[in-house]
């Protein structure tokens, strides 16, 4: 009985979850398009629905009801389920984010090592998507796409390793708790320069502007997605935008102080302590999420020689010398 | 059957199972992918065992780094045409010698398996301290030596990789 209990309850967490980062991943892609049009003086969406609120849903409708076409020289076998591999192990990596100080529907000790090797399966996807599709274009992009991830997970890994150090945790919720505890409650200030290299790795990790290379349109008409039409592509769209908010979630929990607000301002206003720890983490999430469009709306696209000297020869020593001088300061004046 | 024993029955069959359909695949990509579902099991096994670090490092290093190189190699060799050659040896005195040969080494294994006696590192200490914790302070306090050896022959590959890179770049050679 009691195992039935457990089983129901996380059942219902997991459909929580999964139900309202779906709304969550509908509604960010016309939070998108609306934020670019402004910063580009257009209006974005405006026709389906007041204001243009239903365009999700008809992209939606429309994606489902496509034709679905399939290369004569694709693998099929590895061309249908290469959306799967990217998709499954994002979605699974949600499992494991504390959205506040009660709610998480994984609690396991190696919390954040387990997002890293989701994020280290779902690159499968994006070379398998470019193999199986036989076309050159597909090919090279998933090429390129997966030489960067690879790259720039060296340099988020290493960055990462020196929250790993300042909190004396894996897990992510001890990690929000030792946070708490700094002047600011909250890493960013102290580990600038880990968080910086996180920042720009995330970025390439996601596959956006100004990293966005494996899609650039000029040279590779749409990198691996080239081949897939209707159901497929949406899932690669999905596994994208789920990736965006996990990143985010990722920096919030790490550098931002998950769903805690720092500890000055409720010194000065204690009537904020009673707002839920959800609320303040969504917050969070949601600048960051904007900070994507942001930068996507301004930044151009970098060159592949010029992204791979960024990722090995900046940002790698980079994170090296943060997380030695970590190491440093934790062992020597704390 | 308990539930543990249930449990390790399935990873024994799906492991052995998984690594004959990656010897056994003429598409060397499709090898690669189940090869890739063999490291997962593999990770499930360790997580089987209580060794939830080793089975998050197993993913993240076999499954992450080193089977995504494998697939680089494959990929940018072009080696895109099924393979061409027999998968298995001709005649049946080879494969009898083959036969023999394994049997031979299992049989001489197991005759000499001897269970060795428990470290220090008790489950119930590991669970006190932490997975992580006990890990690096045997490695970098009673291993230090082979820990840094290791160390050292890793690095001598990479010196080679990059004379190697930095030869082609000039163009003599």
């Amino acid at each position: 009985m009691e195992f039935l209990y457990t089983l129901i309850i996380n059942i219902i967490k997991v459909a929580v979850v999964f139900g309202v980062t779906l709304l969550h991943v509908a509604y960010a892609t016309y939070f998108e398009r609306k934020v670019i049009g402004r910063m580009q003086c257009r209006l974005g969406p405006t026709e389906v629905g007041p204001m243009g609120l239903l365009q999700p849903f008809a992209d939606m409708f429309k994606s489902l009801f496509k034709e679905d076409i399939i290369p004569t020289k694709a693998d099929k076998a590895v061309f249908f389920i290469a959306p799967v591999i990217v998709l499954a192990p994002t979605m699974t990596s949600l499992s494991v984010i504390p959205f506040s100080e009660k709610f998480i529907i994984a609690d396991i000790n190696v919390g954040m090592l387990f997002i890293l090797a989701c994020a280290s399966l779902s690159v499968y996807g994006i070379i398998l998507a470019g193999w199986s599709s036989g076309s050159k274009y597909a090919f090279f992009g998933g090429i390129r796409s997966a030489a960067q991830v690879i790259s720039y997970e060296i340099a988020m890994g290493i960055s990462l390793a020196s929250v790993f150090l300042m909190a004396g945790s894996v897990r992510l919720d001890e990690i929000v708790k030792a946070q708490y505890e700094y002047p600011l409650s909250m890493y960013a200030p102290h580990l600038i320069i880990g968080f910086v290299v996180f920042l720009i790795a995330a970025f390439a990790e996601t596959n956006r502007t100004p990293f966005d290379l494996p899609e650039a349109e000029t040279e590779l008409v749409a990198g691996y997605l080239t081949e897939y039409s209707g159901f497929r592509y949406a899932l690669f769209f999905l596994s994208e935008y789920v990736a965006m908010f996990i990143m985010s979630s990722i920096m919030t929990l790490c550098f931002f102080g998950g769903w805690t607000i720092p500890r000055f301002i409720t010194d000065i206003l204690p009537f904020l302590l009673y707002v839920p720890g959800i609320f303040w983490f969504l917050l969070k999430v949601y600048f960051f999420i904007f900070f994507y469009y942001w930068v996507r709306a301004t930044v151009p696209r970098y060159r592949f020689d010029q992204l791979m000297k960024i990722g090995w020869k900046v940002l790698i020593p980079l994170s090296l010398f943060n997380l030695l001088l970590v190491a440093f300061v934790k062992r020597f004046v704390l | 059957m308990t539930l543990p024993q249930i449990f390790f029955a399935y990873f024994f069959v799906m492991i052995l199972g998984l690594a004959v359909m990656v010897v056994t695949r003429r598409n060397l990509v499709h090898a690669v992918l189940w090869m890739l579902l063999m490291f997962v099991h593999i990770g499930g096994l360790y997580l089987f065992l209580n060794a939830e670090f080793f089975a998050i490092i197993q993913i993240i290093v076999y499954a992450g780094a080193i089977l995504v190189m494998f697939l680089f190699v494959l990929l940018l060799l072009n080696v895109k045409q099924s393979l061409t050659a027999s998968l298995f040896i001709r005649g049946w005195q080879g494969r009898a010698m083959a036969v023999v040969f394994l049997l031979l080494v299992f049989v001489i294994s197991i005759k000499n398996l001897v269970i060795g006696p428990r470290g220090e590192y008790s489950i119930q200490r590991i669970e006190q301290q932490g997975h992580i914790k006990v890990i690096g302070e045997a490695m970098f306090n009673d291993y230090i030596l082979p820990f840094m050896i290791i160390g050292l022959i890793l690095f001598v590959p990479m010196i080679a990789a990059a004379v190697l890179a930095m030869r082609r770049h000039d163009g003599s050679s």
